[in-house]
């Protein structure tokens, strides 16, 4: 089962290395993973996606909060969270079958972002496993790329990831 | 105003810091410039940027304060690198200052210029690169502070040379309190773990309580003692945990292990309890994980928390600091109105394990002497000479297992060695960190003949310093631990295991760096050549103590068995 992680960490030079180190240090899978600054700058948001066991999961989420740069953690698997993924694709295609294309594919949403030398460039959005069944489905065109966002989420209602303010440590 | 080499000298100050161990180059003129300019830190100049690291890391072992090396960029930083990881996987509190090149030249491929938190990361508590000599002395308080809390480990601060330019001034101020968001440090463990964790110790009817270096980390020794002699439990120390319960006292069955005590593992192993006080499950202490206290209830304590279930899932995780969760325990233990099991029957099992094939016997006295020495023999002579109290460092092979098998460690602090990354060179210069530190006590570094080699530029070092340590050396002519693989599973085929002719005369390699060498080649010198090299309190003393090449150590756990599947002897074994 894919495990969703949500990490809160410092906006620093290194601080990713750090995350993404402790994986291949410990020889743990990452699935994917999107990072970006919050709305408070010197804090950045992580999340990923993994497919180890629940066991290593625990490991992971513990080793995580371990590290000096990282503020908080969440299992989003484990809450009640919202999560969603994008994809853009481009294909050697006509319009009208991409249209249709998206439009068949009821769990997701999507538009045509540019159509230029019969090449044909469109994004899609929702669940990762249906945009892995819609990949599939486009075996027989004649692909030329895609990217991925890898998935993001958020728990819902009033729980959030958040740090509490700096911890002041005092000597005498 | 101060220059930023200025200012990380005096954080160094302000952090009570009087001692720094190192080696000078480019990156790092600048600091070194400040520290001639001051007398309030001292600067011991070693030969090898290893030995910086080692000896900071022995000084810490030993005072329980945070030891500090000083480095250059490029070769002095990976240099070091060995020296971090011992310190990391032991967890031991250290802050490695290295120099770094000019900000404007990272990433240009720099003269002497190698990406240091980046090598580092993997080994290091935390890091920080220096972006601004203002942040110096703020950043050298988090170093320290993170260095020694919780679960201690290295830290390395990067400073890049123009952050210490001694023509960019500023007002220098040691933060009063820092901040960090988010560093939980465990104290106390859930009050209702802790009452399930004593009901169950009172409980059990074949209890063992199994320490380790947690204990000794946060000088948790008497609480343990006080714990253990309500529990009556047999105890049992790992090799990191040595000291942390008197190996003389009657409740002490010794070592557990790979190398460890016949009684320890077959009690480990046939035990309906398994109290974890500052251990972390190591595969040297398990074998098997899968056929490990498959009867056992387990308790664990541990300031680490991603220690827990790690590698061997338990019934009660007692999150915290260990003396602050043995006193919870003690506590409760007092107060708790269930009565003890009768633990005589447990007992009468484990004396006759500890008849059977304990360690105990003395060596010093067997019948039959040859002129032949046994390395036993000499760890016992070693305890008896120093009555058991001096400051022992060891290199790692088999010197070390029979070092920690036989010198019988009544208190914490004073077993200074490898034992998670196993770095053979460790033994001499952290016996120098240590006797910086005591000057007034014994300190022996037991060795070999091939680790000794490995940090044997220290030998100038102590000469230069006059510190007197003693180099006990077990010279088996051979890598010994890896023969001794060698014999049980590759058919006694002896890959590059023997310098041939090659060995340096280490009586008079000692000699040459002003210290006395003493070689012992019969069994009947060797009282009182030990007893020699004690005496000579001012001089270092080389012991060349030629021993028997062919001993192995017993008792040894067989790969991939459980804890009481042994090894006794080159005969004898338990499956």
């Amino acid at each position: 089962m894919l495990s969703h992680i949500a990490i809160l960490m410092e906006n620093q030079p290194g601080a990713l290395s750090r995350v993404v180190g402790l994986f291949s240090q410990r020889g743990y899978n990452i699935d994917s993973l999107s990072v970006a600054p919050t709305q408070d700058p010197t804090l950045s948001r992580l999340t990923m996606t993994t497919s180890e066991n629940p066991k290593i999961v625990n490991q992971i989420l513990r080793q995580l909060y371990k590290l000096v740069d990282v503020v908080m953690v969440q299992n989003l698997s484990d809450a009640e969270a919202y999560s969603i993924e994008l994809a853009i694709i481009k294909l050697v295609s006509s319009r009208e079958k991409i249209e249709k294309i998206i439009s068949q594919a009821k769990e997701l949403e999507g538009k045509i972002l540019d159509d230029k030398d019969g090449h044909i460039m469109f994004e899609i959005w929702g669940d990762s496993a249906d945009i892995d069944a819609l990949l599939a489905s486009l075996k027989e065109e004649k692909f030329i790329e895609v990217t991925r966002s890898g998935l993001l989420g958020m728990t819902k209602g009033n729980v959030a990831l958040k740090t509490n303010d700096q911890t002041k440590i005092s000597y005498d | 105003m101060t220059s930023g080499g200025e200012a990380l000298i005096k954080a160094l100050s302000d952090e009570k810091i009087d001692i720094i161990f190192g080696y000078p180059g480019g990156a790092a003129l600048h600091i070194y410039d400040a520290i001639y300019q001051q007398d309030r830190v001292q600067h011991i100049l070693v030969r090898h940027e290893q030995a910086a690291v080692h000896a900071a890391d022995g000084f810490a072992r030993a005072t329980g304060k945070t030891g500090v090396a000083l480095v250059t960029s490029g070769p002095g930083a990976t240099n070091a690198i060995t020296g971090i990881a011992t310190a990391y996987m032991d967890s031991i509190p250290l802050v490695v200052i290295s120099g770094q090149v000019a900000s404007h030249l990272i990433g240009t491929d720099a003269f002497q210029e190698t990406d240091m938190i980046g090598i580092s990361r993997p080994i290091v508590k935390h890091s920080f690169l220096v972006q601004s000599a203002e942040e110096i002395p703020a950043i050298v308080k988090k170093a320290f502070h993170i260095a020694s809390s919780g679960r201690p480990g290295p830290v390395v601060i990067d400073v890049p040379k123009d952050m210490t330019d001694p023509k960019v001034k500023f007002d220098y101020k040691f933060p009063k309190d820092l901040y960090l968001r988010s560093y939980p440090i465990l104290g106390e463990a859930d009050p209702l773990q802790v009452s399930e964790a004593v009901k169950m110790l009172k409980a059990a009817k074949k209890p063992v309580i199994y320490a380790g270096g947690g204990v000794i980390q946060s000088d948790a020794s008497e609480e343990l003692v006080n714990l253990s002699k309500m529990a009556g439990a047999p105890v049992t120390n790992t090799l990191m945990g040595l000291g942390a319960f008197p190996a003389t006292d009657n409740q002490f069955i010794g070592m557990l292990g790979m190398h460890g005590t016949y009684e320890a593992n077959m009690v480990m192993s046939e035990a309906d309890l398994i109290f974890n006080v500052g251990a972390r499950f190591d595969d040297r202490i398990t074998n098997n994980p899968k056929k490990f206290g498959l009867e056992a209830k387990k308790i664990h304590i541990d300031s680490d928390p991603s220690s827990i279930d790690k590698i061997i899932n338990v019934d009660v995780a007692l999150n915290g600091d260990a003396k602050l969760v043995l006193a919870q325990l003690c506590k409760e233990f007092k107060n708790s109105s269930i009565e003890n099991a009768d633990l005589n029957p447990w007992w009468d099992q484990v004396e006759e394990w500890r008849q059977k094939h304990g360690l105990n016997h003395d060596m010093l006295n067997l019948e039959n002497q040859q002129d032949i020495i046994l390395p036993q023999q000499v760890i016992q002579s070693l305890y008896k000479v120093t009555k058991g109290k001096a400051f022992i460092t060891s290199d790692v092979g088999q010197h070390q297992m029979f070092a920690a098998q036989y010198y019988k460690f009544d208190k914490p602090r004073k077993w200074i060695n490898s034992g998670g990354l196993g770095t053979m060179g460790f033994g001499l210069p952290s016996a120098m960190g240590v006797k910086f530190a005591f000057p007034d006590e014994d300190v022996a570094c037991v060795t070999g003949e091939g680790s000794i080699q490995m940090c044997i530029q220290e030998l100038s070092t102590c000469s230069q310093y006059c510190l007197p340590v003693k180099i006990i050396n077990l010279n088996n002519r051979a890598l010994g631990m890896v023969k001794q693989w060698q014999d049980m599973q590759y058919g006694g085929r002896y890959s590059s295991i023997s310098y041939e002719d090659s060995l340096p005369d280490f009586v008079k390699l000692a000699e040459s760096f002003g210290h006395v060498g003493l070689k012992v080649e019969k069994f009947s010198d060797l009282n009182d050549a030990m007893e020699e090299a004690f005496s000579l309190k001012d001089k270092l003393v080389f012991l060349d103590v030629l021993i028997d090449p062919d001993e192995h150590v017993y008792p040894m756990l067989e790969a991939g068995g459980s804890m009481s599947e042994m090894r006794i002897s080159k005969k004898d074994k338990t499956f």
